[in-house]
């Protein structure tokens, strides 16, 4: 008997992430359909957002002063972004004169390119990182790995997603989709591949599962040289950076290496020390539904004799100023990551956070990924459809984003694209469509055509119709139009009620 | 260069804005630092804090402590502790009578010998009724970041003219630390995780239990 040889794939340092590219993600209606199947997910989905929800509303409605709380975010962030590059330069000279080292990167890949410079200077192999989006934003594990450098998550949901080879669903709990049976297995099976094995009797007890996790990345904190993180807040007036977090996994990667690399977006600067008072009330209340996280962590460059001696700083564009130059759009940019508005969605709530290929999910992802990404692929021109337009999560909005009005506008600006380049059939429908609604004359005598086809079928209302009617039938009823416009009735001498008229004349039919 | 070229696209894409004073541009209407009404700080505090998980305990003056912290490490079977420098000796000296292995973390003290200690004592720079959150300024009496982090166990002390109403007052007790550089840790609870199927599990990496001792 033969062997065959397969070729050995190149060996990884870290679990492989899901093969492709989020931007490869097909288009929204056709992305969900995966996941609106997963009845498992569903069940985790709606009872995650439903108890975060619940929580929420129940902290929020403590504080009197909400709204002006609110108010009072929206403004100091509008202001940060109208002088956004006299506070970055102020950023800028606070953090350097508190022994911190600046860096600034135009886009994802020249982020990676430092960080990774950065971290092999240090001559190390592996690195502890707090939970950030912009560095999943720019796929830093990845370049990382590249350069045989292993990054470790240590946020348990980003623990669950990276051994258990998979991307988050959620900014806040990125393993909303998994439950305990399926973390019980991705720690048995993978934590003794990578470092301290999880104890063979584990149980899927949460707190079980979360001492595996405090076990196995433990002897990682110890013996971590760099550790890697975002920022919740970079405050320009004093070049304090401020973490907002729950497990210590944050404090024990901002506090135990000798460097520290913190990558953060240009968007997170607040000009004072002083306007943390109102993001440290919104943020916690809006995102886990709770009166103060458990720990938050404000550092100011190096501290002597205290945590980190080599404090880096990576400031990162990645398509924040091209967002920045829409005064509608710009309103994105005042997003503070809470997650609210993924959990009051009734579409993310469905769906969760895959299906939008990006690693900004729900509604302030829907307004947000388009504009970061551009609308050159499919995933990112249907992004801004994906929603009922409810408007729940501008009620939410801990910042006041107008969502709905974003989806709107973003909508508008697909639309124009797809105009400029081809002439679809929706094009000609509306074309048709704005001719025959610009004279009175030509809208009536369609309106009278239309009414006919109710006495030709016999139905008020068309059920599943063959392509192209399919596109929009598959999902909603038609409805026919009246058999006598109000138009015609109202040339009749309109003294019977058309409305009522039509009712009886349908009850009566067999 | 990365820097000039992000400034000049940010300069580009603000073309809208006239007003050069971001005050003038962009009112805020907030007045900073404001206590919330709060009939009772300290009960509100204690209240709070025990609501995260943690134990708390009331000494009427500091002479109690001493006592109170060698009950609160015996009664958690503590065998060993680890102070900041600049604390307040009297404050340990009943647990080390009581056989509490005690360890000053004067010179500094390796990750992996904190890890072996079963509890650390510090002393707190604001406690905030509203939130039942505990920050620390990592000055002497508190020590350095690591310290109360890497223990399985935390001890508090904290005076009741020390607990401030909300967040607001509490930044505005803490700027003056920020503004000289100290490192500033809010502490609410034991360390805490909701993210297996959102069920709370109280204790992951920081100390999995905390206790308050509430002074005066």
């Amino acid at each position: 008997m033969t062997t065959i040889a397969l070729p050995h794939p190149t060996r990884r340092l870290t679990p492989a992430p899901p093969a492709g590219d989020l931007l490869d993600t097909p288009k929204f209606p056709k992305s969900v359909k995966r996941y609106l199947g997963n009845s498992q997910l569903r069940a985790n989905l709606r009872h995650a957002t439903g108890t975060i929800r619940a929580k929420r509303v129940r902290v929020v409605s403590e504080l009197p002063n909400w709204e002006q709380l609110r108010q009072a975010g929206e403004a100091i962030k509008n202001r940060t972004a109208r002088h956004l590059d006299s506070y970055l330069e102020q950023l800028e000279a606070n953090l350097v004169a508190n022994g911190a080292q600046v860096h600034w990167a135009s886009n994802a890949r020249e982020a990676n390119r430092i960080v990774v410079e950065l971290v092999k200077a240090k001559g190390v192999s592996e690195v502890v990182k707090v939970k950030s989006m912009v560095t999943q934003e720019i796929e830093l594990n990845e370049a990382l790995e590249a350069a045989g450098i292993a990054a470790w998550e240590t946020d348990l949901a980003e623990l669950i997603v990276q051994l258990g080879h998979d991307r988050p669903s959620h900014i806040l709990v990125p393993a909303i989709h998994r439950n305990r049976s399926e973390v019980r297995e991705i720690f048995l099976q993978e934590m003794k591949l990578y470092g301290r094995a999880a104890p063979k009797d584990l149980t899927d007890n949460p707190p079980d599962l979360a001492g595996a996790a405090r076990a196995h990345l433990r002897e990682k904190f110890m013996r971590a040289k760099v550790g890697i993180s975002g920022a919740n807040f970079a405050v320009a007036d004093n070049g304090t950076l401020v973490v907002v977090e729950s497990e210590g996994n944050g404090r024990m990667c901002l506090t135990l290496p000798e460097t520290l690399i913190s990558v953060v977006g240009i968007e997170k600067t607040v000009p004072t020390l002083e306007d943390l008072e109102v993001f440290l009330q919104l943020l916690p209340r809006s995102s886990t539904g709770e009166r103060m996280n458990p720990y938050t962590s404000m550092w100011t460059g190096v501290t002597p004799g205290d945590g980190p001696q080599e404090v880096h700083v990576v400031l990162v564009d990645n398509g924040r100023t091209k967002v920045l130059a829409d005064p509608i759009g710009r309103q994105a940019l005042r997003c503070i990551r809470c997650s609210a508005c993924m959990n009051i969605c009734p579409v993310y709530e469905r769906v969760g956070g895959h299906a939008y290929g990006s690693v900004y999910p729900g509604p302030i992802g829907a307004i947000l990924t388009p504009q970061l990404r551009g609308t050159a692929s499919a995933i990112d021109q249907s992004l801004p459809f994906a929603s009922s337009l409810c408007g729940a999560c501008a009620d939410v909005c801990p910042v006041r984003i107008p969502i709905p009005e974003l989806l709107v506008h973003m909508r508008h600006r697909v639309v124009d694209e797809r105009k400029r380049k081809h002439i679809g059939l929706e094009r000609a429908i509306m074309k048709v469509g704005g001719w025959i609604m610009s004279r009175g004359s030509r809208f009536g005598a369609v309106e009278e055509l239309a009414g006919r086809a109710r006495g030709i079928l016999r139905k008020d209302r068309l059920g599943p119709m063959p392509w192209p009617g399919s596109a929009w039938t598959n999902a909603r009823d038609l409805p026919l139009p009246p058999a006598q416009s109000f138009r015609a009735w109202w040339k009749s001498g309109h003294t019977d009620n058309p409305f009522t008229a039509n009712r009886s004349g349908e009850g009566a039919q067999p | 260069m990365s820097k000039s070229e992000i400034l000049a696209r940010i300069r580009n894409s603000l073309v809208d804005v006239t007003q050069d004073d971001p005050v003038l541009d962009v009112p805020v209407d907030w007045s900073y630092g404001q206590a919330t009404a709060v009939a009772e700080p300290v009960q509100l505090f204690i209240d709070r804090v025990i609501d995260y998980k943690a134990t708390v305990v009331r000494a009427a003056d500091w002479a109690e402590v001493p006592g109170l912290v060698a009950e609160v490490l015996a009664q958690a079977g503590a065998t060993s502790l680890v102070a900041p420098a600049g604390i307040e000796p009297a404050w340990l000296a009943q647990a080390e009578a009581a056989g509490i292995e005690l360890e000053r973390d004067d010179p500094p003290l390796s990750h992996q010998r904190l890890n072996d200690i079963s509890a650390v004592i510090t002393a707190a720079a604001v406690g905030m009724a509203e939130t039942g959150t505990i920050a620390l300024d990592h000055r002497a009496d508190q020590g350095r970041r690591e310290l109360s982090l890497v223990p399985d166990m935390h001890v508090c002390v904290i005076g009741t003219d020390q607990i401030v109403t909300d967040v607001p007052q509490a930044m505005a007790r803490l700027a003056p630390s920020l503004r000289q550089h100290q490192p500033v840790t809010w502490i609410s609870g034991p360390s805490a995780t909701s993210d297996i199927e959102l069920s709370r599990v109280e204790g992951v990496h920081g100390p999995r239990t905390l206790h308050v001792i509430v002074v005066g």
